[in-house]
């Protein structure tokens, strides 16, 4: 009688141990399905997003898009203007900012690495590469739009300048950190002065890794619009004067997407491709440079 | 002073090779003085560098300072009553905040929703469900979802996910909540596809990418030998991750939320597109369309003349500037442990 109740008791516990099992295989099953679903789900809206851009952007694709001016609505047109100066002001942003971004980079890893002045630049640097970019903009409006009374080509190239120096600092400071101290030491052994030391060993050491940060930065204003919203503003017609309103492929793509015109949305689909394209081959290329190192 | 750094250069493209060959060391002279002296280059080029430092810090000082300077019309007309405000009439010259205001944390409410659970997902199955060969380009193919500009989000939002989302999801959703209390209220309104749904889920896949590599981070500094405990006992991968990967990175994976969070709030072209850009808050339906602050100050900043108006947005820029500051500091401080040895990432 025990006996057999013992037995049954044994079997009803190895029967719920089972079930229990069963359970929680299940929801193992489920959640790991969910979890590839997840990334399903991510790569998709990517794929999504570039299918559109390649569908809708092509069609737009003809010679007279580099050749020709942003037309007034329903006439035939190109985005020259917009292109150059984008091109114009990604360029000098990117040289303005870069050495400043190289040169706060070494500080953090070569000069203060421990101290106040570092600590708090570093805390500042991270948060403005999150910044939402629209403030800076109202930044450089408020210092230069403002006091000189009109939108220029300059106030843009700062505006995106300011937004280069933090990725530039970022990835410069993580990439000299990780030059190996054996590497100083041996420079410093010779009687190198320090700031040889830094341009001319551990600079080149990370040379790679600065360079992708700078890229990264070109990719990142090549697609900014909204700090150029109220600084260089736009411009219909070619303007090489950087004191004056600027056309850029952004802010262009903007204005002509929430236009009512055929023509308009038609260009403006074809500079989304321009742009998709170039950044994301400049995020490759960035991808490609640091692996090889 | 050209001779003593050539026979280190040389070696530097290639860390691992010997920097001093022995035998190699013919003695030199000792160093002739250079016609201007090494330390006052030393610390011309440390100066530089300090300034380089300096400015940085002075910038979001800058930013601070100018945007409280311009929209100090605005803060001395309204004080914090700004935000309490629905008024936003540049006839009358009435501004308040708050419809801006809403619109922004609601669509970033949205976007935090959809995003958190699915770069827990993702980043799940990039440490621990993935064969190694796929996790590198899958790992890239999130990470590009952050590198598409945001006016290439917005373009599309509008021209081809607006529409769906109209046909797809939102009359089906209609026709399923009609009549219900507070789910019908909350679909009610034009199912057009643009509005505070639209903007939240395209903020939502903008900042995947961004918590996903966080969590990813995180999830693969683990210590080993946390997971292999657990997986002795009889865990599933589930129970592992869920149980024991996730408590131990809490305060990381909380940091990667914020960041996103930081991300959504100041996103600024992407919801432009798609919010829609209505003043309105008489309805909670997240089908109506709104306005955010930064569509707000994209829209209407470089049209708005000197005086109130352009302080008020001046002041709604600063009110978002604070917000993102205490999000991404928090992000910061909770992410500060795992900043060491990171690798590139902008």
């Amino acid at each position: 009688m025990t006996t057999s109740q013992k037995l049954l008791s044994a079997a009803t516990l190895a029967q719920t141990r089972q079930a229990r099992f069963a359970a929680r295989k299940r929801l193992n099953q489920v959640a790991l399905a969910l979890s590839l679903a997840a990334m399903a789900f991510g790569v998709f809206w990517l794929v999504w997003i570039l299918w559109e851009t390649l569908r809708l952007g092509l069609s737009g694709l003809s010679l007279s898009l580099f050749t020709e001016m942003t037309p007034p609505p329903n006439e035939a047109g190109g985005l020259a203007n917009a292109l150059f100066g984008s091109g114009v002001m990604v360029l000098l942003a990117t040289f303005v900012g870069t050495p400043i971004g190289i040169l706060a980079g070494v500080y953090l890893a070569e000069y203060g690495r421990h101290g106040a002045l570092a600590g708090s630049t570093r805390f500042v640097n991270d948060i403005l590469l999150s910044a939402p970019s629209i403030v800076i903009g109202l930044f450089v409006y408020t210092v230069v739009v403002a006091r000189f009374k009109s939108f220029s080509g300059w106030a843009g190239v700062l505006a995106l300048a300011l937004i280069v120096i933090p990725v530039v600092i970022r990835t410069t400071e993580n990439m000299l950190l990780l030059v190996p101290a054996s590497l100083r030491e041996a420079a410093y052994a010779l009687g190198t002065p320090k700031w040889k030391v830094i341009t001319l060993v551990t600079l080149r050491a990370a040379r790679a890794g600065v360079i992708t940060g700078v890229l990264l930065a070109v990719a990142r204003i090549a697609g900014e619009t909204a700090p150029l919203l109220f600084t260089a503003l736009n411009n219909q017609f070619w303007n090489a004067d950087l004191s004056k309103p600027m056309a850029s492929l952004p802010v262009t793509i903007f204005k002509f997407a929430m236009s009512p015109y055929e023509n308009w949305q038609q260009l403006a689909w074809a500079a989304v491709f321009l742009i998709t394209v170039a950044v994301l081959g400049l995020n490759i290329l960035a991808r490609v440079l640091t692996r090889q190192k | 002073m050209q001779h003593k750094g050539h026979p280190v250069s040389t070696s530097l493209t290639s860390p691992a090779a010997p920097l001093a060959q022995p035998g190699s060391g013919q003695s030199r002279p000792p160093a002739r003085r250079p016609w201007f002296s090494a330390s006052w280059a030393d610390r011309l080029f440390a100066a530089l560098a300090r300034g380089a430092a300096l400015l940085t810090l002075a910038l979001l000082l800058g930013v601070l300072v100018s945007l409280v300077i311009g929209a100090w019309p605005a803060i001395a007309q309204y004080g914090l009553g700004f935000l309490t405000s629905t008024a936003w009439d540049p006839v009358q010259n009435e501004y308040g905040g708050l419809v801006m205001v809403y619109g922004t944390l609601a669509t970033s409410l949205i976007a935090l929703l959809i995003a958190v659970p699915v770069s827990f997902g993702i980043a799940l199955f990039l440490t621990e469900l993935s064969p190694t060969w796929l996790k590198r380009p899958l790992g890239t193919a999130i990470e590009l979802l952050a590198a598409v500009p945001s006016i290439v989000y917005g373009m599309w939002g509008l021209m081809v996910f607006g529409p769906i989302l109209a046909t797809w999801v939102q009359q089906p959703l209609q026709a399923l909540f009609k009549g219900v209390p507070v789910l019908g209220a909350l679909v009610a309104g034009p199912p057009v596809g643009i509005g505070i749904l639209a903007a939240g889920i395209i903020l939502a896949i903008m900042i995947i990418p961004f918590i996903a590599s966080v969590m990813r981070d995180m999830f693969e500094v683990t210590p080993p030998l946390l997971k292999e405990s657990a997986y002795g006992l009889g865990a599933t991968t589930w129970e592992v991750m869920w149980k024991v990967v996730l408590p131990y990175t809490k305060s990381g994976v909380l940091g990667g939320v914020m960041l996103g969070l930081g991300r959504a709030l100041g996103e600024t072209m992407a919801v432009t597109f798609v919010i829609g850009n209505m003043n309105q808050l008489n309805s909670l339906s997240v089908f109506e369309a709104a306005n955010s602050i930064t569509s707000a100050l994209a829209n209407e900043f470089a049209e708005a003349g000197e005086g109130l108006h352009q302080a008020s947005l001046i002041y709604l820029g600063l009110v978002l500037f604070f917000i993102t500051f205490v999000v991404l500091s928090a992000s910061k401080l909770l992410l500060s442990r795992l900043q060491k040895g990171e690798g590139a990432r902008a």
